[in-house]
């Protein structure tokens, strides 16, 4: 038997490619007489457009075109709801405001599309933008999350009644009977922060308008290539195969490039082919920070239910969303917080209302966590108090209610952001706990190294928190396998990738399938003109998905071959074994047929076929999972603090993840550093601030702090536990957001722990030196 | 962030970049590693209509020694250069202690020393170093050369005594007293990003341990770089006891600098800061002055 590849750390195929420079990005594209765009945003929060005069900027030479939202005749229109609200939760209200391209009548946040300039170069289409004036009537701003639902806060949709953008109340057993029951009910009100999806590289399209082949090429560093394909061929009247987008490299996503129905992809291929000339719009960063999507942002009202032993008999958790000025984005974020809040736990009662509100702010749509963090924040700070208020261990009180192995697969009762019941596949959450409990010697230092630190002077604390990753969510993707003349291997998929690592974990499922070499598969992602089936890069679904359906499709291309080589070498198939690139027969090593003459037999050129033959070396396979597959680990920190300036310093993360199978453990440590890192940046850097007039106050990294390889300890030790999967055929669970759940929970405790004073909880996902300092202060009575 | 159009010189020596500012006036702007004035540039917060680019100008980058043991140092040297020069590290260790708090590597192999100090960020580190040195500054016009003290230099944010037709050519530090020590004390939100507040200071003793000078400056925490005053008055001719320290570390805190409020970190959070770091600062430079 050759080497298998799933499951090994093998080095990425892509990364020569990526390391030498030789990956064609959005900015690398440039194109015979291309044009440039640049977006004029509003500076006002919200505002009465009264009227908008481009003149000056189209006097300016070198610049092409200026288009509003007048400009765009019938074409403007408010953009479809990219994600519905599911229909099945009963009592739901939700009022849909999808994102308008461009801003017609009304401005309702700061950053929001006002014109478009295109111009001969980019310089002199900014210089345009100095020269539009803008005539409004500023309306008041609305900001923050409950004054925007009173009763006298100015409407940011005036045709609905307040700015109550949905209300959905989720109950599982019955709360007020967890109440009756308990010794101890502790409330906590509970802040999470705004953040960006600050990816390396920001957003950008390209487009190319082909009159006579009738082809609109799209380059654009979406996640979602179809669904964006297929919103611009229904905006321009276009067919899908008559619109090619392409995904060209892509320098990170974290979620907000998932968003389609912008200005980006629907006012500009419709200006590419008004004016027949390619385009290009290449965001930078300060526009990323005011024009593209960020998330978080949620008060919770959190209470938990106990017994005096600890036992939990319930939690309630009230909790406003902002969705921002819009939301196209359906209920995905809130319903996501909703189904991660108590999933760790046994919590006979649970009782959850999101009630989503519209502000004058950028809209809300997934970054990397999605909902999750926010619920995994309220059920760990609500255990923290809980044992506060018991005197109870911190790890002690997790694993008196943790799910236990044999209560899988749990029906949560909660519907999801995939629109059904959830479904908990499988896991094994105490032994997740108890191994980061080892590892990072929780015992021990309690026992001692806190103690001994302490009168040494030194402040050093530990934090344990739990948490689940729903991963793997359907609707479906899909894939086409073939074998090609030379015998390597190529794999097709419209999923999106952003540096995944597609390239290798992708090639391992078909390599071990076809007994080639990892590095003879050829991976293509996001490009429908290759492949046109998909939905996207989201909710850590890239690997369960495509991969099951990479695995059932080179199956299929498996037994193609052996049944061609079967009849080529006379020999049947059980005889056969596939290997080193060529079918041979098991026992005769010598008598064999190479894949590349395989596929070339099996596209034959004159001649007759036997009824319902299927030419070549290839097949396609589509996977959609009845439910997601949920990860889950713990995550463990050793922090030390100075109390007098507040400035603190990670020594030891430890996290155990449970991805089930890992198809490439180097990969999911990738994975697991970066969403750690990000974790800790929600959790003591990064910060979307907006002042009392709705301006972005942090929209440079200047003001927005980015978590920096030199914030980290040196090292982030990581457990893999594998409980596989039992919903597809190599047992794997998505891991792309586990690392960035957890962190702000674990921080806090871990900063509490190492103050040791006794009134002292934090009751926000965020702070930094100079809050952490007020804590101090406040809980020592100053 | 794309700069609006603007003109660009690259005058060869002191001389045509000296003509070219007179003549340009309000209108020119110089150039010199381009980390401050290039991204604000960008962000279009700056329009100059011309730029005297001082790149080529060689005879600006240079570190010399002067006969009373002091440096002279030309305003285009690197910053890395001068943190990684010989001579500065034997003569001025606390100015390249203060030099690898700037920014990271990267950003130092093109910022300039005279072009920090030029910029005058309440921020920045080199302004308050050359306050706490004692720096005179050589600056230079069409019409001559004047000389300025570090302390008459400043003026305000962004803002010093150079008229738009001027340059700053060279920094000239004196030598340190004997029995001199010195600390660089700061608190930034990451390693390499700009101060929520710091001091460095130097103590200088005398045979019997006594302070002869006592000198802190302040940066991050006014408008901006600050020599405080009271360290000196209350701790010359004393011994440097750990109250009177705190003392003088609680009173500069509260009346010797002037921090806001941002989205980093409260007034109230910034002056406990100072308060920290000038104790730390003095206690630790009185330390090395022991050395
Ligand atoms: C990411 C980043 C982080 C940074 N962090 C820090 C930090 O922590 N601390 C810090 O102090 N700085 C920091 N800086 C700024 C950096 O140190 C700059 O190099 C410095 O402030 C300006 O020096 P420069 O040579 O780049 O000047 P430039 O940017 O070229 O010029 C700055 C200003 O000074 C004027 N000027 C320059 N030279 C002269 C001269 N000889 N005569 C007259 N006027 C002159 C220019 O006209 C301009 O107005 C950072 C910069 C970046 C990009």
């Amino acid at each position: 038997m050759a080497e298998k590849y799933v499951g090994k750390s093998i080095k990425r195929n892509e990364d020569r490619r990526l390391l030498t420079g030789n990956s064609t990005f959005i900015d690398d594209i440039n194109l015979p007489g291309m044009l440039h765009v640049a977006i004029k945003r509003s500076d006002f929060a919200h505002a009465k457009i009264n009227k908008i005069d481009v003149e000056k900027a189209k006097a300016l030479p070198g610049v092409v075109a200026v288009y509003t939202a007048d400009d765009l005749g019938d074409y403007w229109r408010p953009g479809p709801l990219q994600v519905p609200p599911p229909s099945v939760i009963k009592g739901a209200i939700f009022n849909a405001r999808p994102l308008e391209c461009i801003a017609k009548n009304k401005i309702r946040f700061s950053g929001e599309p006002v014109a478009v300039v295109v111009a001969e170069d980019r310089y002199i289409a900014e210089d345009a933008l100095d020269l539009i004036d803008l005539d409004v009537e500023i309306l008041p701003y609305v900001g923050d999350l409950e004054k925007t639902v009173a009763p006298d806060a100015p409407l940011i949709h005036e045709d609905l009644e307040s700015n109550l953008a949905a209300d959905v109340v989720q109950e599982v057993g019955s709360w007020e009977k967890a109440v009756a029951e308990a010794d101890v009910v502790v409330k906590k009100r509970l802040l999470v922060n705004r953040v960006a999806g600050a990816a390396l590289e920001n957003r950008g399209i390209v487009v190319n308008w082909d009159a006579n082949l009738n082809l609109l090429t799209v380059w654009a560093t979406t996640q979602g290539p179809i669904p964006m394909r297929n919103s611009i061929a229904k905006y321009l009247g276009l067919l899908e195969n008559q619109v090619r987008l392409i995904n060209p490299a892509i320098g990170g996503g974290f979620g907000p490039k998932i968003m389609s129905s912008q200005i980006d992809d629907v006012v500009i291929p419709w200006i590419a082919m008004k004016l027949k000339r390619p385009i290009k719009w290449v965001e930078d960063r300060r526009e990323n920070f005011l024009g593209t999507t960020s998330e978080r942002d949620q008060l919770h009202y959190a209470e938990i239910a106990l017994k005096k032993d600890g036992t939990i008999l319930g939690v309630k958790d009230v909790f406003y969303h902002n969705t921002g000025a819009y939301n196209p984005y359906g209920m995905t974020v809130p319903l996501n917080t909703q189904a991660h809040t108590v999933s760790n736990y046994r919590v006979p009662n649970f009782l959850t209302e999101i009630k989503m509100v519209f502000t004058n702010q950028m809209v809300v749509t997934p970054v990397r966590g999605a909902g999750r963090p926010q619920g995994v924040f309220v059920m760990e700070r609500l255990l923290d108090a809980a044992a506060e208020e018991l005197g109870m261990d911190k790890a002690e009180i997790r694993r008196i209610n943790l799910l236990q192995p044999e209560d899988f697969p749990l029906r949560s009762g909660i519907i999801g952001q995939d629109f059904v019941e959830g479904v908990l596949d499988s896991g094994n959450y105490p032994y997740a706990l108890e191994q980061t409990l080892e590892k990072i010697e929780y015992e021990k230092f309690k026992k001692e190294i806190q103690p001994k630190a302490r009168a040494e002077g030194k402040y050093k604390g530990i934090g344990i928190a739990m948490f689940t990753e729903g991963t793997a969510v359907g609707p479906y993707e899909g894939c086409k396998v073939m074998v090609g003349v030379t015998g390597k291997v190529s794999v097709v998929t419209a999923y999106s990738n952003q540096g995944q690592g597609h390239y290798t974990t992708f090639a391992q499922i078909a390599a071990d399938n076809l007994g080639v070499k990892v590095t003879d598969v050829d991976v293509v992602t996001g490009d429908s003109g290759q492949w046109s089936w998909g939905v996207g890069a989201f909710a850590s679904r890239g690997i369960t998905l495509v991969g099951t359906a990479i695995h059932n499709a080179s199956l299929k291309v498996r037994e193609k071959a052996l049944n061609l080589a079967s009849k080529l070498l006379e020999t049947p198939v059980d005889e056969l074994e596939m290997e080193d690139s060529v079918v041979r027969v098991a026992d005769i090593p010598e008598k064999f047929i190479s894949l590349g003459d395989l596929a070339m037999r099996s596209n034959p050129t004159r001649g007759t076929v036997e009824p319902g033959m299927e030419p070549g070396l290839e097949a396609a396979s589509y996977y959609g999972p009845p439910h997601g597959a949920t990860g889950f680990g713990s995550l463990g920190m050793i922090v030390e603090v100075d109390p007098e300036t507040g400035k603190i310093n990670i020594e030891r993360i430890v996290i155990t993840d449970d991805c089930g199978q890992p198809v490439n453990p180097m990969v999911v440590d990738g994975q697991i550093h970066g969403g750690l890192q990000m974790g800790i940046g929600e959790a003591f850097y990064e910060n979307l601030v907006y002042d009392d007039y709705g301006q972005l106050v942090t929209a440079s990294f200047m003001d927005y702090l980015f978590p920096q390889a030199t914030d980290m300890p040196d090292k982030f030790e990581i457990i893999h536990s594998q409980t596989k999967s039992p919903l597809n055929p190599l047992g794997i669970k998505g891991v792309g957001e586990a690392g960035a759940i957890a962190p702000p929970a674990c921080m806090m405790q871990a900063f509490e722990d190492a103050l040791g004073l006794k009134d002292m909880f934090i009751t926000e996902s965020s702070i930094n030196p100079s809050k952490l300092y007020h804590y101090v202060q406040k809980a020592k009575g100053a | 962030m794309k700069p609006a159009p603007f003109d660009y010189y690259a005058p060869t020596s002191v001389e045509e970049a000296l003509d070219k500012l007179t003549e340009l006036g309000y209108s020119g702007k110089v150039l010199a590693g381009g980390q401050s004035l290039i991204p604000a540039m960008n962000f279009r917060m700056a329009r100059p209509t011309a730029l005297v680019d001082l790149n080529k100008v060689k005879e600006l980058s240079y570190i010399k020694p002067t006969a009373d043991g002091g440096l002279a140092i030309g305003t285009m040297t690197r910053d890395s250069v001068v943190e990684d020069d010989i001579l500065v590290n034997e003569r001025f260790p606390i100015l390249v202690n203060t030099i690898k708090h700037i920014a990271h590597k990267q950003i130092r192999n093109r910022g300039t020393f005279g072009g920090a100090i030029a910029h005058a960020d309440p921020a920045a580190q080199l302004p308050a170093a050359i306050l706490l040195l004692d720096a005179n500054l050589k600056v230079l016009s069409k019409s001559g050369e004047r000389w300025v003290k570090a302390t008459d230099f400043f003026i305000g944010p962004f803002m010093t005594v150079l008229e738009p037709e001027e340059m700053l050519a060279e920094v000239v530090l004196p030598p340190m007293a004997p029995r001199t020590g010195a600390s660089y004390q700061q608190v930034s939100r990451q390693k390499g990003g700009y101060a929520q507040a710091a001091v460095i200071s130097t103590v200088t003793l005398d045979g019997s341990d006594r302070v002869k000078e006592a000198r802190v400056a302040l940066f991050s925490v006014g408008e901006s770089a600050l020599l405080a005053s009271k360290p000196n008055q209350v701790l010359a001719g004393q011994v440097p006891t750990a109250e009177a320290i705190e003392e003088v570390a609680a009173y500069v805190a509260k009346n010797e600098c002037d921090p806001g409020t941002d989205i980093h970190g409260t007034e109230e959070y910034r002056r406990n800061l100072v308060h920290v770091l000038v104790r730390r600062a003095l206690i630790d430079a009185v330390q090395q002055a022991k050395k």
